[in-house]
């Protein structure tokens, strides 16, 4: 019996969801500080898009203004 | 009793002002299309980690699912496992990452634009557009019923009144702050949700003398209780409370199938929770977000189970009778009943904005997801791209969303919680879930190959849950009304199997098949995709 429970099934279950918890927490404080490292590169990258955006949304409208 | 009620309203009222001010701080940060619909893709892994987990665990989850653990026992911590290994270490390590990667190269601001993208089809992006503004408003009504039922009871408010006042504060702030609105209020509403269970978690304990006692109390109360109180659970297969169902029989198909199958793994293909992940900056974020996300999950999922079981310890030693019995065979009422009859007023307060927040934070997700896919993947994808109108016929979608699930809400028939959530998750993974794990893991997938699965699954899985599925069949009256009979096939266990062992299954089949039938994918559109990830 663990945890006053009978059914290694049940218990098991229990006992699972807390090494599951602390596998993300483990993961978590591990990799804390990693994968930021393309994050420059991508907000440069968001940025050229954004203008790009713009830019094709002041033809769009323009196109729309000689029309109107 | 009165002062009580105005002590309860004055509550709510401060919590609605302080989601309005929230909801009305995000509206001023929301410029552009890409914050409307990703939050800019800069979420702080806090906000990302407790919406996502919010948005996860809707009242049906603490109430409903705490009331199942109250018949079913303790074997249903299998969910908390599922959900914590699949929904968020699976999720976030493995998914997260090259969802948020491939979205950002494909740019994409959807889940199903993400999909489009990925296999470079229009038609992924209006068909799945369409299976989650078709199925998402019952899954949302639902929510909407069982919030709706809550106030009801606990403020007597008209149901009908609580039904709409409630459907138009969420829709304010969703329709205005956009995902940013959505992901702010949802960090509020999981960070009360954390603070309600975490209290609940411990006090269920305390009063049943201990973490072990407590468990072996319920360990006995098999042997204690009369035969005759279980019988009708012991003939289709319950054994006791911290042990499992009888293996095969249709208890164990139900918790095993639709419990711990259908929500554990159909998690992974919502797509109000896939798009979470395109709204941060990078992997570093959602690193963080899986510590977090554990944490949260563990402690929500984990205390509404552990407490409804133990809910019949309590209820054995004051009233002599089970949980079940108290609330006459209602299982939604075990929680509430529980709540009001174990711990003090100041707590049902407590839980009351604790159900309050799970509910709104997954309705607003939910509403969220409906406009962009009306809006966004429908609509712009069939008509052609209208810069200026983007954000505003998501709005309009949203908007539609809610009045039909607000509709629904007053014509769906009684205990459609559970069911209506289930269909959903069936549906979404059945439709989904092959298709999004071949996007991010499979290069070799095709075009043919994921659209085949796409709408195989559908179609296999509504077809299961109108003629087959006891549950959705008996409660649609569809196979009824054309076969005379509720299910096609009634032998056991196929009535209690879930449309997700059968259609998940029969799409992922297909895709790989049709995939290495048809011609690979471009050189030129795979680096595209997965340029970045190693």
């Amino acid at each position: 019996m663990v945890l006053g429970i009978n059914d290694p099934w049940v218990w098991g279950a229990y006992i699972g969801s807390i090494l599951a918890m602390l596998l993300c927490v483990v993961y978590g404080i591990i990799n804390w500080n990693k994968g930021g490292e393309d994050e420059e590169g991508e907000i440069r990258e968001e940025m050229t898009w954004h203008k790009e955006e713009k830019d094709m949304e002041k033809k769009e409208l323009g196109i729309w203004d000689e029309e109107g | 009793m009165a002062n009580s009620l105005l002590d309860l309203t004055i509550i709510v009222l401060i919590y609605l002002a302080l989601i309005i001010y929230v909801g009305y701080v995000a509206w001023r940060r929301t410029k552009t299309a890409d914050d409307y619909m990703v939050a800019g893709r800069a979420t702080h892994p806090f906000i990302m980690a407790l919406s996502y987990g919010a948005t996860f665990i809707s009242t049906a989850a603490i109430v409903g699912f705490g009331g199942v653990a109250g018949v079913y026992g303790l074997g249903l911590l299998w969910l908390p496992f599922m959900n914590i290994i699949v929904g968020i270490f699976i999720a976030f390590v493995f998914f997260g990452k090259r969802t948020r990667k491939i979205g950002h190269n494909l740019k994409a601001l959807t889940f199903p634009e993400f999909l489009s993208r990925r296999f470079n089809s229009k038609f992924i992006q209006y068909f799945s557009g369409a299976v989650i503004f078709l199925g998402m408003p019952l899954y949302a009504s639902v929510v909407l019923i069982g919030m709706a039922d809550f106030v009801h009871t606990t403020l007597s408010i008209n149901y009908n009144i609580a039904l709409v006042a409630l459907a138009v504060i969420v829709s304010v702030y969703v329709v205005f702050g956009g995902i940013r609105g959505v992901m702010y209020t949802d960090a509020l509403q999981g960070s009360i949700m954390f603070i309600g269970m975490l209290i609940l978690f411990g006090f269920i304990y305390w009063i049943t003398g201990g973490f072990v006692a407590g468990n072996q109390a319920l360990t006995n109360l098999i042997h204690v209780v009369p035969a005759q109180a279980t019988a009708v659970a012991a003939a289709t297969g319950f054994t006791g409370w911290t042990s499992m169902p009888s293996f095969g029989s249709p208890f164990w198909w139900t918790l095993v199938s639709t419990l711990i199958l259908g929500v554990g793994i159909g998690v992974l293909s919502q797509p109000q929770l896939a798009v979470r992940f395109m709204t941060v900056k990078s992997n570093r974020e959602l690193n963080r977000a899986v510590l977090i996300g554990g944490i949260f999950i563990f402690v929500i999922t984990v205390s509404a189970y552990v407490v409804g079981a133990l809910s019949n310890v309590y209820f054995f030693n004051t009233l002599g009778k089970l949980a079940i019995q108290v609330v006459n065979g209602n299982a939604d009422n075990i929680m509430p009943a529980f709540i009001s009859a174990a711990l003090p007023l100041w707590f049902a307060y407590v839980f009351m904005i604790t159900l309050l927040s799970a509910a709104m934070s997954t309705l607003s997700a939910q509403f969220h997801l409906q406009g962009t896919a009306l809006g966004h993947d429908i609509f712009e994808t069939v008509f052609g791209r209208k810069v200026r109108s983007s954000v505003l016929i998501a709005r309009l979608g949203i908007i539609v969303g809610v009045i039909i699930a607000v509709i629904l809400g007053f014509i769906l028939p009684p205990n459609i919680i559970a069911v209506g959530t289930a269909i959903w998750y069936s549906i979404a993974a059945a439709a989904f879930l092959s298709m999004y794990a071949f996007a991010c893991f499979w290069k070799r997938s095709t075009k043919a190959g994921v659209i085949t699965g796409l709408v195989v699954g559908t179609f296999a899985s509504v077809l299961w849950l109108v003629f087959e599925f006891g549950e959705s069949a008996g409660a649609l009256g569809i196979c009824k009304a054309i076969t005379g009979k509720t299910v096609l096939v009634a032998t056991a266990p196929w009535p209690t199997v879930d449309s997700i062992v059968i259609a998940l299954p029969i799409a992922f089949i297909l895709t790989v098949v049709v995939s290495l039938l048809t011609k690979p994918p471009s050189k030129e559109h795979l680096e595209k995709c997965f340029s970045g990830i190693k």
